[in-house]
């Protein structure tokens, strides 16, 4: 089966002011959101606590409000999730209650309540704690920037690093876009997935690029419009194929994984979708705008062999 | 042109067997056991104990499957929970507290598989069901505490040398001492220098005013600071000894911070109790002179002594309490529940090391007829335990605090003191805890994804690219055991987020082979011949494969450092995956596709859809 048999060249570069203009609108549309909503923090950042709660039977949420109320605890948000059994309960920071404290006489509300409550999960955390990993996310978000620039810097051309990061740093802010739209929680997880489908979106324009610098040595009457728009058609179908199978296994997350993984995979998702977009459709422009050239891609590279001649160009 | 050398696919197949042989173990499961293990660090894990062990269960007439030894302690291995329950129970009647006794699960592993190493992967609390606490130390207290335990220094030294101050104090964690004339401030400072060198003195002062201020150096704090974290980290061992857990981790974290994980307790509520209690225990002279009614009722309003404290006892009693402290809890060795001969009342036995024996002897000694304070300082509340009066020196360093309401609390203080003191305050700042039953579940969501996501890219895969993919996909199976052998090698943590990093590397790998095998069909395509397009293919795929392989490994790698518990655990495989993956996707691969059509001297067409 073949699904994708391109006979001619499709004239991505053409389309290449459209593109990158859609991208743009998203881009600000995300920034606008961000800034007019924000994200809505995980108790990871925030601090504060949330419980996972079980009960043998339906769980009766307006109960649980009221004992919450009982024991003076407001700001109580509950909620059910996945079944009717499972409830998930979240306060913020109490200045008053030291956390262990404060898990301790939640849990022992509700059994009061009900006997057949049973606490599943509980995660504190002190306000403190939120802010360093605050600063450790974004740390480790700068840090994979300058690493992937620096690679790509090393291994193909500045032009392209830039191109590759402006692309991947605009499916970020996308994502983050998304959450700040829908309000899903922005925990731990859904950084962690964030970081990697940076690393995994950077993979989508190497390839890209590795086909470019490869066509400026075969091609050699072509300009680098042709070359780049021949690059991206010959990388199609490996792209739309490659994103199809990680989606299916971040689909497969996101049904089976459980409350836990769910926005993990949202974003990884997001994530997927738009990285094939931007690191086709926005780092190439970009590029090509930068003025990648024959003479600054081969200039710097030590390759390479008779076989690239044997083959012959399409 | 598609033929490996020999010790390519001996290399590959090695790999795959020892891949295979670290991998089982995680199949065998787990079966309830008891370990028991030495509470104190003289007592040592032999021969003795593992008799004493089987002994104790057989005269019970308790069956048990397995038992033996390693560096941790006795385990013994049972059928069932109900024989576990109980076979604990007798052990810790017949062992005494000078064991742990904690209830476990022992992994199935056969004894085959045990001798080359091969474990099931290390679980983390997420998914095995547990406690995770992040304990803050509070470091201004522990420096304040630390001055003020150098005022009560200084206050002996200069009385010893007999020079004259009229007042002493502790102003945050600076010594002030106040002098009449400048020579006694000077004499003063000399001889304090010299005997507590790691403070800095300064003289200050005109007139008939003159002061002594010492603060302690940056070295300094930083030792009593690290001194601190040291002597918690100890105590929290102590006392997670006493809880009776198999395998706590009590680790420091940052320059102030302890994390504790307990997996398997359920009991949340008492195992927060024991590592929150602050309690520390401080002995000081009752303020007698000052001790009349009136000045009692004064110092409830409001108006305490200087150099006293107001504390209250049992029965609710004003006391006025001297500040200078005479012991602390550091001091103490042991402590133990006991009746009192005379009256059958409960009691506290206390035994002190040699320096704590010594100032109580002294103590005790010059104040003949007063009565001496026990404090009990839990938690920011400080309450007098009893004040009994001496009625004769007490040597030898055994001490018995009266005063207990019955033998339970005997039992607990004295608990609490044997744990030892806290050398600074903690608070909780993270807590995390985890039912089992959720444990399992988490274990069966992230199986579940990897499996059902693998299964749908397998069919996917095969249907696209034929019998190319059929080897895409054994590559892609080839990668998910070495992840697991790998893992189980390291017994690296698994988290659920870990669990996911294994379902995400799988589904990212897959990116090398479908380079590889859409380069073929495009070699293919320009005319190539399969041999030669088979050849090109794995060739070219691979620059681009490395690249963006090593970006992927950028991200990973930043992850590892800035991120902490489970996302930690969703790095390290994540950075393992990619490595197993360019393993796989690589040479596995073409080691099939080799096998496959190296060796065939013309093919007409090649099955890749």
């Amino acid at each position: 089966m073949e699904l994708f048999r391109i006979k001619k060249d499709i004239p991505f570069m053409s389309y290449g002011r459209l593109t990158t203009s859609i991208s743009l609108i998203t881009f600000i549309l995300a920034i606008f959101f961000l800034l007019h909503r924000g994200l809505n923090y995980g108790v990871d950042f925030t601090g504060g606590t949330v419980m996972e709660v079980h009960y043998p039977a339906a769980a009766n949420i307006e109960q649980i409000r009221q004992v919450m109320d009982g024991v003076g605890l407001k700001d109580v948000t509950v909620q059910n999730f996945g079944s009717s059994q499972d409830v998930l309960i979240r306060l913020p920071v109490k200045k008053e209650l030291s956390i262990a404290q404060l898990s301790e006489k939640i849990s022992s509300a509700l059994k009061a309540a009900d006997a057949g409550a049973e606490i599943r999960r509980v995660e504190s955390v002190g306000s403190q704690v939120g802010e360093e990993l605050y600063e450790n996310g974004a740390l480790a978000l700068l840090l994979v920037c300058a690493g992937i620039m620096g690679y790509l810097a090393l291994r193909f051309e500045w032009r392209f690093a830039v191109a590759a990061i402006i692309a991947n740093m605009h499916d970020v802010i996308i994502i983050l876009g998304f959450f700040a739209f829908f309000q899903w929680e922005f925990n731990l997880t859904v950084l962690a997935a964030i970081l990697a489908v940076l690393g995994y979106s950077v993979n989508e324009s190497v390839v890209v690029f590795d086909r470019v610098r490869e066509n400026f040595k075969k091609m050699r009457k072509a300009s680098a419009v042709q070359v780049i728009d021949n690059a991206i058609t010959r990388t199609m179908s490996r792209t739309i194929i490659t994103h199809m199978m990680t989606q299916t296994m971040v689909c497969s997350m996101l049904f089976f994984g459980g409350e836990t993984l769910h926005n993990f995979s949202l974003a990884l998702t997001i994530g997927i979708l738009f990285g094939i977009y931007s690191s086709v459709l926005v780092a190439c422009p970009i590029a090509m705008w930068l003025g990648v050239s024959r003479a600054n891609l081969i200039g710097d590279t030590e390759k390479k062999p008779k076989e690239d001649e044997a083959a012959v160009a399409p | 042109m598609n033929r490996y050398p020999i010790w390519k696919f001996v290399l590959i197949g090695t790999v795959f067997i020892i891949g295979l042989l670290y991998t089982i173990p995680n199949f065998f499961g787990e079966s309830p056991a008891v370990q028991i293990s030495p509470a104190k660090t003289s007592l040592k894990v032999d021969e003795s104990l593992l008799q004493r062990v089987e002994d104790t269960l057989k005269l019970a007439n308790i069956p048990f499957d397995g038992l033996f030894m390693d560096a941790s302690g006795v385990k013994v291995r049972f059928a069932n929970t109900d024989t576990q329950l109980l076979a604990k129970d007798k052990l810790v009647g017949n062992l005494g507290k000078d064991y742990t006794v904690a209830l476990n699960l022992v992994p199935q592993t056969p004894n085959w598989l045990q001798s080359i190493g091969a474990k099931p992967m290390y679980l983390g609390l997420d998914l095995r069901g547990g406690v995770h606490f992040l304990l803050q130390v509070d470091m201004k207290a522990a420096l304040d505490k630390a001055a003020e335990s150098t005022v009560g220094d200084f206050r002996m030294s200069l009385r010893k040398e007999k020079i004259n101050y009229y007042g002493i104090e502790r102003q945050g964690q600076v010594v002030v001492i106040k002098f009449e004339s400048e020579a006694e401030a000077t004499k003063a400072r000399n001889l304090l220098a010299k005997d507590f060198s790691d403070l800095t003195y300064k003289i200050a002062g005109s007139d008939k005013d003159f002061s002594v201020t010492a603060s302690m150096s940056a070295v300094a704090q930083k030792r009593i600071q690290e001194f601190a974290l040291k002597q918690n980290l100890q105590t929290l061992h102590n006392r997670i000894n006493e809880l009776g857990v198999a395998e706590p981790i009590v680790q420091q974290q940052g320059v102030d911070r302890i994390v504790v994980q307990l997996p398997g307790v359920q009991d949340t509520a008492k195992a927060k109790e024991i590592l929150g209690r602050t309690a520390t225990l401080e002995i000081r002279m009752v303020d007698e002179e000052k001790s009349d009614m009136a000045t009692l009722q004064k110092a409830q309003a409001g108006q305490v002594p200087f150099g006293d404290e107001l504390f209250s006892d049992r029965e609710g009693r004003p006391v006025l309490v001297k500040k200078s402290v005479v012991l602390t809890g550091d001091r103490i060795t042991d402590a133990g529940p006991g009746v009192n001969g005379q009256n059958g009342s409960s009691v506290v036995n206390v035994t002190l090391d040699g320096r704590g024996a010594g100032i109580f002897k002294n103590v005790t000694r010059e104040n003949v007829g007063k009565r001496m304070a026990i404090l009990l300082i839990e938690k920011g509340s400080t309450e007098v335990v009893t004040a009994p009066v001496i009625n004769e020196e007490i040597g030898g360093g055994r001490v018995q605090i009266s005063g207990m309401a019955n033998a339970q609390e005997a039992t607990d203080i004295s608990l609490l003191l044997r744990a030892g003191a806290l050398a600074a305050p903690m608070e909780i700042i993270e807590e995390r805890t985890v039912g089992p039953s959720m444990g399992e579940e988490n274990i069966k969501r992230g199986v579940h994804s990897t499996l059902w996501g693998f299964a749908a890219i397998a069919v996917m895969m095969i249907v696209y690219y034929m019998v190319f993919g059929g080897v895409s996909v054994m590559a892609l199976g080839v990668n998910l055991l070495l992840l697991v052998a790998i893992l189980s090698m390291l017994q690296a943590t698994l988290t659920l987020p870990g669990l996911a990093a294994i379902a995400l590397a799988l589904g990212m790998a897959i990116d090398a082979n479908v380079l590889i095998n859409e380069r073929i069909r495009e070699e293919l395509r320009n005319g190539n011949t399969p041999q030669a397009s088979i050849h090109a293919g794995y060739d070219r795929a691979f620059d681009t494969i490395l690249d963006s392989n090593v970006t992927t490994l950028i991200a990973g790698l930043a992850l590892f450092m800035f991120g902490t518990g489970p996302i930690k655990g969703f790095a390290v495989v994540h950075v393992l995956g990619i490595m197993t993956s360019m393993f796989s996707a690589v040479l596995v691969s073409r080691a099939l596709v080799n096998l496959l059509y190296g060796y065939r001297r013309k093919i007409e067409h090649l099955p890749i859809g």
